[in-house]
């Protein structure tokens, strides 16, 4: 285990220092050799801003010089300076990342609840009216794009039904701490436009494996030995066929976190994905590169939980 | 579709062709047994499935939409970019609603929805068949590669993928759409390059337990060097999931390519793009201009769900044991 874990911890080291050269290229080498001073800038350029920037960068050295550079203030947990708002990039991140979190968790809990128990269903009863019911919509979804579902439920909820619901209101953001049950009133739309399109792929992912495993010879001699068909399902089945259903979660988590961009942008929830969504409005690279790198971390970071998690479920992934 | 085999090859082994070759009258009312190559197989499953038939109706009327845009543009009067500033506003300089003139109605700048809808249908559609086509061929040559040499290659193609699946697509899709100004080619290749990781991997799970198999054995026994037996021997065995996946690909480059328009970062205006036309309608709608979001919505709804079911369809066909939607 000691092995593996090493092992492992190891590659998501080599993975993550991978991506930031990624990162550095696109940024630092990307815009031409004179125009990166330029695109840091944003919109007000001043010599003296350019010139100081050049000089914060340290992009007058060579390449290798200005990586390492970059990259030792990344290892100190400096994520650059953002030139058009006038504050450490670092701020902006921790600003920006409990709406993120909050959203990110919320609507987690709706998409596998959901797509799980859907899947789970589905998958029991095939080829029934439910069976079809479920898949049709996860169809549906699927191939919804997360604007549409998000302005589709903005104009129904918001706006058609107002009268009716003094209950949704769907524009901002307010902190847990300040308030739970206004945070909680902003946060039902945006959730539910995050977990509808992602349960998705989970109501589709389950049912397969779901599938698959009740075919098996130990879900036969479960049921010959006399146990009841939920005991089988819950006890039996919902295990073997919930790992596929794990990693993806974790791989799914990882990835919102870097930032919702749609959902946040169109609910105005102030998180990471509206940041560089106004980041990109502004011109402001300092910020994108700064998520860019913080986005890959939380993936390489889930990633790794993930495997870890497997090793620990099952003995047979630590074996190589 | 020159390249699906035709893996029974001649059709003249059973009884009845052989009559035939032999100058025999056939029997009439005696069926001629034919062989069937797995694709015809799949293609008489395909068609015998409604929800497959439809939804290749509807994209071929997308298809021909798309197409004949400029045809359609010049019999209704109204150019994609043409504003019409009297007739397309109303009193406060609003879209006007869908009337005889302008069948679906107006945008905010008074250009005739209808029309740009039809016109957006060529950038979507453009834009998810030569990106999948890209992501497949960079998908199906890292794959076989990777799961045919083996050792130090797959090692790096493995990790090249393992970094791009580490940032997020849309924010790397944002970066280099930002860093390098969007243009309609650099939203091709940004989507069609940041897709070939999936077929990538699958090919290579695919050429892993295939290239063990006795007839690449043979193959290499007789000679043939690793390009051959890479792209005649292995990539005809693949071809069948690449398909499959690229018919779910497109769907995804479609919704992408929408969701960078969306944000800004996509096709430039003034070109007609679906998801640049719900971005500017986002702003309207709630003021009473239902239309102006609706039916652009509708369309890129339209659009990719037809593709989904489609692409679900051909898996079934394709792969009969089922894990399909429709089972």
């Amino acid at each position: 285990m000691i092995r593996y874990l090493t092992f492992r911890i190891g590659q998501a080291i080599l993975v993550m220092w991978a991506a930031t050269v990624v990162v550095f290229l696109l940024f630092f080498v990307g815009p031409g050799p004179d125009n990166v001073a330029r695109t840091f800038a944003g919109r007000l350029a001043t010599p003296a801003r350019l010139a100081q920037i050049k000089h914060d960068l340290n992009l007058d050295q060579p390449l290798i010089e200005q990586y390492w550079h970059w990259l030792s203030n990344l290892l100190q947990g400096n994520l650059g300076y953002d030139y058009y708002k006038g504050e450490s990039v670092n701020s902006v991140v921790v600003a920006a990342l409990p709406a993120t979190v909050s959203l990110v968790i919320g609507a987690a809990v709706i998409w596998i609840g959901y797509g799980v128990l859907s899947g789970v269903l589905s998958a029991v009863r095939p080829r029934t009216f439910l069976d079809r019911g479920f898949t049709t919509g996860a169809l549906f979804f699927y191939s919804m794009p997360t604007f549409v579902l998000g302005l589709g439920l903005i104009w129904i909820f918001a706006y058609k039904l107002s009268p009716v619901t003094q209950f949704f209101p769907f524009h901002g953001f307010v902190a847990i701490t300040a308030n739970p049950g206004q945070w909680f009133e902003y946060l039902i739309l945006p959730w539910l436009t995050v977990a509808l399109v992602t349960a998705a792929g989970y109501t589709r992912l389950t049912r397969t494996s779901m599938l698959d495993v009740m075919n098996e010879d130990y879900i036969r001699t479960a049921r010959s030995k006399g146990m009841s068909e939920g005991r089988v399902i819950r006890v039996h089945g919902l295990r073997a066929a919930l790992t596929p259903v794990v990693t993806l979660a974790g791989l799914d988590i990882g990835t919102a976190l870097g930032g919702v961009i749609i959902t946040e942008t169109l609910f105005g929830i102030p998180g990471l994905g509206f940041t560089i969504v106004q980041a990109i409005q502004s011109q402001d690279l300092p910020v994108i590169l700064g998520i860019a790198v913080l986005a890959a971390a939380f993936v390489v970071f889930m990633n790794l939980v993930v495997d870890i998690l497997y090793a620990v479920l099952d003995p047979r992934v630590r074996l190589y | 579709m020159s390249m699906i085999p035709d893996i029974t090859g001649g059709a003249g082994d059973t009884a009845a062709e052989l009559a035939v070759e032999a100058g025999e009258p056939v029997p009439v009312g005696r069926k001629i047994i034919q062989g069937r190559s797995p694709f015809q197989l799949a293609w008489e499953r395909l068609r015998t499935d409604k929800a497959a038939i439809v939804s290749m109706a509807v994209i071929a009327a997308i298809v021909i939409m798309a197409l004949m845009a400029p045809l359609i543009a010049a019999w209704i009067g109204h150019g994609p970019n043409q504003q019409f500033i009297d007739i397309g506003e109303n009193a406060n300089g609003g879209p006007v609603a869908p009337n005889g003139t302008f069948w679906l109605g107006t945008d905010s700048s008074g250009r005739d929805l209808f029309v740009r809808i039809v016109y957006g249908a060529r950038v979507s559609l453009s834009v998810g068949v030569l990106a999948t086509l890209i992501s497949i061929a960079l998908g199906v040559v890292f794959g076989l590669a990777a799961g045919y040499l083996g050792g130090i290659v797959d090692v790096v193609i493995a990790r090249v993928i393992d970094i791009m699946l580490a940032i997020p697509f849309l924010v790397l899709a944002i970066s280099i759409a930002t860093i390098l100004h969007p243009s309609f080619w650099l939203v091709i290749f940004v989507v069609g390059i940041l897709s070939f990781t999936y077929p990538a991997r699958i090919v290579r799970g695919q050429v892993i337990s295939l290239k063990e198999k006795e007839y690449i054995q043979a193959a290499r026994a007789l000679g043939a060097g690793p390009f051959r037996i890479m792209f005649i021997d292995l990539l005809p065995n693949v071809i069948a999931q690449v398909i499959v996946y690229g018919s779910l690909l497109i769907p995804a480059s479609i919704v992408l390519e929408a969701t960078l328009s969306f944000l800004g970062v996509g096709i430039p205006p003034p070109t007609a793009d679906w998801g640049q036309m719900i971005s500017d309608a986002s702003g309207y709608y709630q003021y009473g201009y239902w239309w102006y979001l609706l039916f652009p919505s509708l369309a890129l709804l339209i659009t990719t769900l037809a593709f989904n079911i489609l692409g679900d369809s051909v898996r079934d066909a394709l792969d009969p044991r089922g894990g399909g939607l429709y089972v």
